[in-house]
């Protein structure tokens, strides 16, 4: 059944019980991002250790897939080089924009690989990629703090 | 309300309109719960649509040949079939591509009347003027006054909606003063299903000498409507929402209103005559009708009201108050299911929307739609009263003539097996 495919086992325990949730200090870095079709938000806080991602926490509101996401992401960048969180950001955008093309490399994305069934749904991609884009965002922000 | 009507026939309805006939995700018989959104269209107005296209297509108003002579006379047909299903004359009507740029016509045409010759006065408006609009609007009828006020220097103002989801009246004398300048609001909510007190709320406006604004895309599709009986001043709705097709909106304005009103697009078609340094301008409607109009779709937006007026706008209402009493009945008796809303059906009409605990919005709708369901997910375009009913998304199932009620009992299983689903029954 399709739902099964969208909904897989690893999303919802993700949902259920989401890893590093919770806005915390210290932090270089916030970003606010709003779905504007749903009304979704989720705030996301970096901290940086030089070139290592120390800590990503976030707090928001949305369905299973956007909280979801948001987990994983945790999971995949805490603790990690920023250009090695920059290479899973990018497998996973483009894992969510190949309308279910592409196969994920589970080395690179982990957890990530079980959204591969919500990129044949183009209206939750922008729910999977709410909270990568803040994170995104945030270290950006927390560059251009630097600079 | 009227329920003596005899019941229309939703079988024969249905077998009108071929896209109902269609499954969706993998077989599923489509049940399509989102006419609130956009409705479906049948034989009858595709077929005109094609007629005209096949054997009249023009450009109208402009040029002499035959053709042109056609499409002009449907153009203008469909109008004034238009004109009269809502209780106006066919020169207060105004077609624009949307509802939305229905509101933005007027809220424009205001803003240009600080410039505009003596006659446009009584719409100018400025710092000390208020705009008065409603905490349960569609953006479509509060983003552009929030941009008028900010424009002009006028004050934006709201009534309140309570926590049945009706408009607070409480301070309406306060509210609709000496200075308001309009009250623009909904005369059915796209959310919530509120059908507010127009003429109540009109004489109101009348009394200070403010200008009344109905958005009426949620009313005019679905029950019998008379603008000049409500005593509203303009009032805007969309085609596709009533069985037409979409590129075709209508503004309505009181005659004198609109010969005073100042133009908002201007160019071609909607001049009286041009110089090199300045240009007088045509009389309404054709004076709002910039550039070679959405012709095809006005026609076919004529053949969607004579659609609907052959079978009976009394009718149409009281088949979707029987829907909207089945829904409401079955999801509140579902435990963990909140309908946002009046409860009961009284001023009431065909737009559903609900939160079901510990399940978002998005993800309801993504069971439903496995089940072949189709329903509205998000804030509906009304961010602002989905924050005042402290829900971030609600889910909204809207009906019309082609539902049955076997499609509403399909949408309550489908509620139950997202509970279900999601573990939280």
């Amino acid at each position: 059944m399709q739902l099964q495919q969208m909904y897989q086992e690893i999303i919802l325990d993700h949902y259920k019980n989401p890893h590093g949730r919770g806005l915390r200090d210290p932090f270089d870095a916030e970003s606010h991002q709003i779905n504007p079709t749903c009304g979704d938000e989720v705030t996301l806080r970096v901290k940086l250790d030089g070139d290592t991602v120390a800590d990503v926490s976030y707090d928001g509101q949305g369905c299973s897939i956007s909280q979801a996401s948001t987990s994983v992401l945790t999971d995949l960048v805490v603790g990690r080089p920023l250009g090695e969180a920059f290479v899973k950001l990018d497998a996973f955008v483009e894992l969510m924009q190949g309308r279910g093309q592409v196969e994920p490399d589970e080395d690179v994305l982990e957890d990530g690989i079980a959204f591969a069934g919500v990129a044949k749904y183009p209206a939750r991609v922008k729910c999977a990629l709410l909270g990568w884009m803040a994170f995104k965002d945030a270290v950006a922000r927390s560059e251009g703090a630097e600079a | 309300m009227t329920t003596t009507a005899t019941p229309l026939d939703v079988a024969t309805v249905r077998a009108d309109f071929p896209i109902l006939g269609r499954t969706v995700r993998e077989g599923k018989r489509l049940v399509y719960l989102d006419s609130g959104a956009t409705s479906q269209r049948p034989r009858q107005v595709l077929d005109a649509e094609r007629a005209f296209l096949e054997t009249a297509n023009a450009a109208v108003h402009r040029g002499a040949h035959q053709l042109a002579e056609e499409a002009t006379d449907a153009y203008e047909g469909a109008r004034e079939a238009i004109a009269s299903f809502v209780g106006v004359g066919s020169g207060e009507v105004v077609f624009t591509k949307n509802a939305t740029e229905g509101v933005n016509l007027v809220a424009y045409a205001m803003g240009n009347a600080a410039t505009s010759g003596p006659g446009a006065e009584r719409f100018r408006i400025g710092p000390g003027d208020e705009i008065v609009v409603t905490e349960m609007e569609h953006h479509a009828n509060l983003v552009p006054w929030q941009q008028l006020a900010a424009r002009t220097g006028a004050t934006l103002r709201w009534f309140g909606v309570t926590d049945e989801g009706r408009l607070d009246l409480s301070d309406v004398d306060e509210l609709v003063n000496e200075r308001t300048r309009v009250v623009a609001f909904t005369h059915q909510s796209n959310v919530l299903g509120t059908v507010n007190p127009v003429a109540f709320l009109a004489e109101k406006a009348r009394a200070v000498g403010a200008l009344t604004v109905l958005d009426a895309c949620q009313s005019v599709p679905h029950s019998p409507v008379d603008f000049r009986a409500l005593g509203v001043d303009f009032a805007v709705f969309s085609g596709h929402k009533m069985l037409g097709p979409s590129g075709v909106g209508v503004l309505y304005g009181r005659r004198e209103l609109l010969e005073a009103l100042p133009p908002f697009l201007t160019g071609g078609s909607m001049i009286e005559m041009v110089q090199m340094a300045s240009s007088t301008f045509a009389p309404p409607p054709q004076r709002f009708e910039a550039g070679v109009p959405m012709t095809s779709q006005a026609v076919a937006l004529g053949a969607a009201v004579e659609y609907l007026s052959a079978i009976g706008m009394d009718r149409v209402a009281a088949h979707e108050h029987r829907l909207t009493e089945a829904a409401l009945r079955g999801l509140s008796e579902i435990p963990g299911v909140r309908i946002v809303g009046p409860l009961d059906t009284v001023d009431r009409g065909g737009a559903v929307s609900f939160v079901v605990d510990g399940i978002h919005a998005h993800d309801a709708g993504q069971v439903l739609d496995s089940l072949g369901i189709a329903v509205r997910v998000g804030h509906h375009c009304a961010w602002p009263l989905h924050r005042r009913l402290g829900a971030a998304a609600t889910v909204r199932a809207s009906f019309y003539l082609y539902n049955t009620l076997d499609e509403v009992q399909a949408l309550v299983d489908g509620v139950r097996e997202a509970q279900k689903f999601f573990g939280v029954a």
